[in-house]
C-alpha cells in the first residue's frame, strides 16, 4: 500500500503545484473555478484516452511517439504561460483594482483563464497518465493486495491535493500587489524549466543533437530525484546534469518573456513589468 | 487587444520555440550506437545484467512480456518511459562513463531491477 502511494504521489506532486500556482495567480478573477475545474476534468479524461493508447502512442516516429508528445504538451504550456504573463502585464492592474467588476475586464480575464485552464490540463495530463496506467494494471491484475494498493493509490491522489492547497494557502498570504510580481516571476520559471524539459524529451528522441553535453554535475549536491530535487524541478526546472541546450532553452524562454513584457506590457505602468 | 493580436502574437511565439529544436535537428539516429535487447516478464529483466561499451550513445530495445503496463525507469541514466503491456519500446541513452547504472520498473520498484554496465 505504502508503495502504490508513493508512486501515485510522485507523479501527482508535480501536478499539484501547478494547480495551486495557477489558483493563486487567478485568485481575483471572475468564474476562475468553472475554467480551473474545466482544465482539470479534460486533463484527467485526456490521462485516461492516453493511458488506454499508450502502446499506439509509444510506436509512432519510430518508437519516439512518447517523447515527441511529452515535448510538444511541454511547449503548448511554455506558450500559454507566457503568454499569460504578457498579458498580466497589460491588464494586471484592472483586475487587482476596482475595475475587475467592469464588464470588459469579465471577457478579457476569461482569455488569459482559458491560457491557464490548459496548463492545468497538460499538467495532470502529463502526470495522469502513468497514475491511470498503473492503477489500471493493478485493479486489472488481480493481484493479491488489490485492495491496499488501490486505497494507497488514493491516498496519494489525497496527498497530492493536500500539495495544491498548501500551495495555494501559501502563496495567498502574500499581499496583492505583491503577488501579482511574486507569480509573474514564478510562472516566467516554471514556464523556463518546462520548455528546458520540453529540450531533454526532444534529446532523448534523438531529435535535438545539437548541444547535448552535459555542463554540469550537481547530482552529488541536490539529486533531481530526491523530494527536494523534484520540488525545484517542477517549480524552477532544476536538472542535476543539464546539457547546454536545456541551459540555453531556459534562459531563451527567461529572455522571450522580458522582452514580450516590455514590448506589450501597459506603457504607463512600466514599473510592474520591469521584474522578470 | 484585438482577438487578432493577441493570437498573433502567441503564434509568432510558438514559432519560435518551435524552429529552435528544428534548426536543430539531425537525423534520428545516432551513428554507432550500442544496440541491446532486453525483454521483462513477471517483474523480472532478462538479462538482469546488460553491458556495453562506455563513450558511445546506447538504445535498448525492450519488450514487456507481461500483460500489464510498466515504467522503465533509471535515476543515473535519466530515462523514463511508460511501456504499455505486450509491447516494445526503444529507449536511448546517451553516452555514458564506465561504471554500473541500475534501472527498475518504477511500478515495481522493489523488485524489478537489474543494471546496465558501462565498461
Amino acid at each position: 500500500m505504502l508503495a502504490a502511494l508513493i508512486i501515485v504521489f510522485r507523479e501527482v506532486f508535480e501536478a499539484g503545484l501547478i494547480v495551486g500556482i495557477v489558483l493563486a495567480v487567478t485568485r481575483t478573477v471572475p468564474h476562475r473555478n468553472a475554467w480551473i475545474g474545466g482544465g482539470l476534468v479534460a486533463g484527467i479524461l485526456a490521462a485516461c484516452v492516453v493511458a488506454v493508447f499508450a502502446g499506439a502512442l509509444s510506436n509512432l516516429f519510430a518508437g519516439m511517439g512518447q517523447e515527441l508528445f511529452n515535448a510538444t504538451i511541454l511547449v503548448v504550456a511554455v506558450v500559454m504561460l507566457t503568454w499569460h504573463n504578457v498579458w498580466m502585464a497589460r491588464h494586471g492592474s484592472e483586475l487587482a483594482g476596482e475595475l475587475r467588476a467592469a464588464g470588459q475586464a469579465v471577457v478579457e480575464g476569461s482569455k488569459s483563464l482559458l491560457a491557464l485552464a490548459i496548463v492545468v490540463g497538460v499538467a495532470v495530463l502529463r502526470e495522469g497518465s502513468e497514475v491511470v496506467l498503473f492503477l489500471y494494471g493493478v485493479l486489472a491484475g488481480g493481484d493479491d493486495s488489490t485492495a491496499s494498493v488501490a486505497l494507497g493509490g488514493f491516498a496519494g491522489l489525497a496527498l497530492g491535493a493536500a500539495v495544491c492547497m498548501l500551495t495555494y494557502f501559501g502563496l495567498v498570504r502574500i499581499p496583492m500587489r505583491a503577488l501579482f510580481a511574486t507569480t509573474t516571476v514564478l510562472i516566467a520559471l516554471l514556464a523556463a524549466g518546462m520548455a528546458a524539459q520540453a529540450a531533454s524529451f526532444l534529446e532523448k528522441a534523438n531529435w535535438l543533437t545539437l548541444m547535448d553535453n552535459v555542463v554540469w554535475d550537481s547530482g552529488w549536491i541536490l539529486s533531481d530525484s530526491s523530494f527536494l530535487g523534484r520540488a525545484l524541478h517542477t517549480l524552477i526546472g532544476y536538472t542535476d546534469q543539464p546539457t547546454a541546450m536545456q541551459l540555453t532553452v531556459y534562459l531563451a524562454i527567461l529572455l522571450i518573456t522580458f522582452v514580450l513584457m516590455r514590448l506589450y506590457g501597459a506603457p504607463a505602468k512600466t514599473k510592474a513589468v520591469a521584474r522578470a | 487587444m484585438s482577438l487578432s493580436r493577441t493570437l498573433s502574437k502567441a503564434v509568432i511565439f510558438a514559432a519560435v520555440t518551435a524552429l529552435l529544436p528544428l534548426a536543430a535537428t539531425t537525423a534520428a539516429n545516432a551513428q554507432g550506437a550500442t544496440e541491446i535487447q532486453l525483454s521483462y516478464k513477471d517483474k523480472k529483466f532478462d538479462p538482469a545484467e546488460i553491458s556495453a561499451p562506455a563513450n558511445t550513445p546506447i538504445v535498448i530495445k525492450l519488450k514487456n512480456l507481461d500483460a500489464k503496463a510498466m515504467e522503465f525507469e533509471s535515476k543515473t541514466l535519466k530515462v523514463e518511459k511508460v511501456v504499455a503491456g505486450a509491447s516494445d519500446a526503444t529507449v536511448n541513452v546517451r553516452a555514458q562513463k564506465p561504471g554500473r547504472y541500475e534501472f527498475f520498473d518504477e511500478y515495481n520498484e522493489k523488485v524489478a531491477r537489474g543494471a546496465l554496465v558501462v565498461k
